[in-house]
């Protein structure tokens, strides 16, 4: 169980004040000028050994991706840190608090991530719809101007560093670190194929790297403190704290930071109320946001939250966003619902997203009434095998494991609500019409 | 993709001409301003908000008729069928006009699961119940169902201009909506009274925070035989 000592986002429910000055008394801004100054690879390699994995779903560490940066621009090419504030994950809300609550901590951790990547310039993409939270920002961002911390030799440390806010306008899809790029461009989201990679051609074709919030966010921290304290934390390769969103049908849904590897039971039970109706009364979880498979009761009995403990059990720790679900949940209707999200977000650019995740959706449809047949269980799943891997970006393989997962864990209450409908109205179904 | 008329198809109903007024113009100049030199097409999400933003000024309603469209490529020295296509891209721009109050809400798994059902059949009767995506018959409001809004451990959640309403049920969402009709700003936030994403009842954790240690550096050149004490903690 993690400390209050060892617990960076301080301030994670508003409980303090949000301004610089309630964030300098947090600690923020303490000795910025005196990191910058152990120089760019000092930073990134006190963020590789502290063994920190991006935190917007993917796990990259953090420090490899930094270090991808070029050290000089032959051609004059500027570098860009672009920071995902997009959060639209359903089930996640972390960066929401970070954003609302402890700008701060970002705008410091944009600082140092510039030195350490070498940019000198940073915009920070803000999903559309968080407009509290942008004011808070850039409010935040305004004070930093003019306490000295931003802009021309920022901090008193010979280096500048210009940060901007730019708001989304509500597209899922530019949480894809492509796509927001294309969307800061002032385009539609659309994802560009990778290669290149944006820390050779990003952001108006120059050098970049997009970090997610939290990610950013525990960089001063683990700075000041030091790679082995965050590395002492969490598990073996997956090292440190976590904001868990806890949602659904739990007594008390909340965030709270955590060591990650904290077993989800213990999670649910000791921050979160436990379940509605009592541990017994669970019969699924999405551990790790929208996109990850869900699991039975029988694998949340015992799975550690975290990057590889999750993985063994063919799901993923995502962002971390803990979806609950109860016995009285249709839980086909839950990830029916989910299709439609992925149908609703998908941005249209590559034939199997696009009319995959449709088909999928209007299947999953029939699937909650049971208006099948139940080979077409089968033929869902192959249509999920048929869009996972062939898009340019992942939101295809997102919008197939969900399903996929359903399958593998509740087939057989699909084929009893495939019987219960034909018990109803006998007359078959032409198979995988819509 | 959403199904979404097509601006270049766009809503007649809007207004032939429109400019910015003198205030969006000074925002849209510090939003440009955020931008390289040659790049101010970046601004356009921000130009096309602020034109919503003033014609609920104008309006009432918080819209972006066709005109808009073409006086913010106008300015960027884009084509305005870029324009078309990011405002037909990103679901917060409304290409029709929509109610005093626009009700957005969401109803992806994790606030279906906590009730959203509730909440949005609530936002269909206080809007006579009318197709969603037209205005109820005053002008008051229009619903919309949305996709996560990111706020899910205080879902329910119905989004009204810039603001979101938390833990709703169908009759806090009722109370907020008569406050709305009323004319008056209900707080947004939690309706049962919860610190943000805290736990209901307050938080179990950070409540015993020591006080912040003041950062000390390293010694710039470490002695071989220096202490380890300092090193991390």
């Amino acid at each position: 169980m993690l400390h209050d000592r060892d617990r960076i986002f301080t301030n994670l429910y508003g409980q303090h004040a949000w301004r610089l000055e309630g964030a300098r008394a947090r600690g923020d801004w303490d000795g910025t000028g005196a990191l910058i100054a152990k120089g760019r690879d000092w930073i990134v390699e006190e963020v590789k050994q502290s063994g920190l994995r991006g935190r917007g779903g993917a796990g990259f560490p953090t420090g490899l991706k930094w270090s991808f940066m070029p050290k000089a621009s032959p051609d004059g090419r500027p570098s860009y840190l672009v920071v995902n504030a997009d959060e639209s994950e359903p089930g996640t809300c972390k960066d929401r608090d970070i954003l609302r609550h402890d700008p701060h901590k970002l705008i410091e951790g944009c600082l140092l991530a510039g030195v350490g990547m070498g940019a000198h310039a940073g915009y920070i993409y803000i999903r559309g719809e968080f407009h509290a939270e942008y004011k808070n920002l850039q409010a935040a961002i305004d004070e930093a101007y003019e306490a000295g911390l931003l802009g021309r030799n920022a901090c008193g440390s010979g280096f500048d560093f210009d940060l901007y806010v730019s708001r989304g306008a509500g597209a899922y899809i530019c949480g894809e670190e492509t796509a927001l790029i294309e969307s800061l461009e002032g385009k539609k989201g659309m994802p560009r194929l990778k290669p290149p990679f944006p820390a050779a051609v990003g952001l108006y074709g120059c050098p970049t790297t997009v970090n997610n919030v939290e990610s950013i966010a525990v960089v001063p921290t683990i700075l000041r403190r030091g790679h082995a304290w965050f590395a002492g934390l969490g598990r073996p390769k997956n090292a440190g704290t976590k904001v868990f969103c806890i949602s659904g049908h739990v007594n008390k849904p909340c965030n709270v930071e955590e060591e990650l590897g904290i077993p989800l039971k213990e999670l649910i039970e000791r921050y979160a109320g436990g379940v509605r109706g009592g541990w017994d009364n669970l019969l699924a979880v999405i551990p790790g946001g929208s996109s990850v498979p869900l699991l039975p009761k029988s694998i949340c009995d015992t799975v550690l939250m975290d990057f590889d403990s999750l993985r063994e059990v063919r799901s993923g720790l995502g962002t971390a966003a803990v979806i609950v679900m109860d016995k009285s949940t249709d839980v086909i209707a839950a990830i029916a619902r989910l299709s439609r999200f992925y149908k609703v977000e998908s941005c249209g650019q590559c034939t199997p997203c696009r009319e995959g995740t449709g088909w999928m959706w209007r299947v999953m449809e029939r699937m909650v009434q049971g208006r099948a047949e139940p080979e077409e269980i089968d033929v869902l799943e192959q249509v999920t095998r048929q869009v996972e891997g062939h898009t340019i970006c992942a939101l295809g393989d997102a919008a197939a494991w969900p399903i996929q997962g359903l399958i593998r864990h509740f087939r057989p209450l699909m084929e009893e609500r495939i019987a219960a409908y034909k018990a109803g109205r006998a007359r078959p179904m032409p198979l995988a019409a819509e | 993709m959403t199904d979404r008329a097509s601006p270049a198809a766009a809503y007649e109903g809007g207004p032939d001409n429109f400019a910015f007024s003198e205030a969006t113009r000074k925002l849209a100049e510090k939003q440009i301003a955020k931008y390289p030199e040659g790049k101010q097409a970046s601004a356009v999400k921000g130009l096309l908000d602020l034109a919503m933003r003033q014609m609920e000024d104008e309006t009432g309603s918080r819209w972006l008729p066709r005109a808009a469209m073409d006086h913010v490529a106008g300015i960027l020295g884009m084509a305005p069928i870029r324009v078309y296509e990011v405002a037909s891209f990103y679901t917060m721009f409304k290409t029709r006009p929509v109610g005093r109050h626009h009700l957005q809400v969401c109803t992806t798994t994790p606030c279906w699961l906590r009730g959203s059902d509730a909440v949005l059949a609530a936002c269909r009767r206080a809007a006579g119940n009318v197709p969603d995506g037209t205005v109820s018959e005053d002008g008051e409001f229009s619903v919309e169902e949305v996709e996560c809004l990111g706020a899910c451990v205080n879902a329910p959640v119905l989004w009204v201009g810039d603001y979101f309403y938390e833990d709703l049920d169908g009759q806090a969402t009722e109370r907020i909506l008569e406050a709305l009709k009323r004319g008056e700003h209900p707080a947004p936030g939690s309706a049962k009274g919860r610190q943000t994403s805290a736990p209901e009842g307050g938080p179990t954790t950070l409540k015993e925070v020591p006080p912040h240690q003041p950062y000390r550096p390293d010694p710039p050149a470490p002695e071989p035989a220096a202490p380890q004490a300092d090193a991390g903690e």
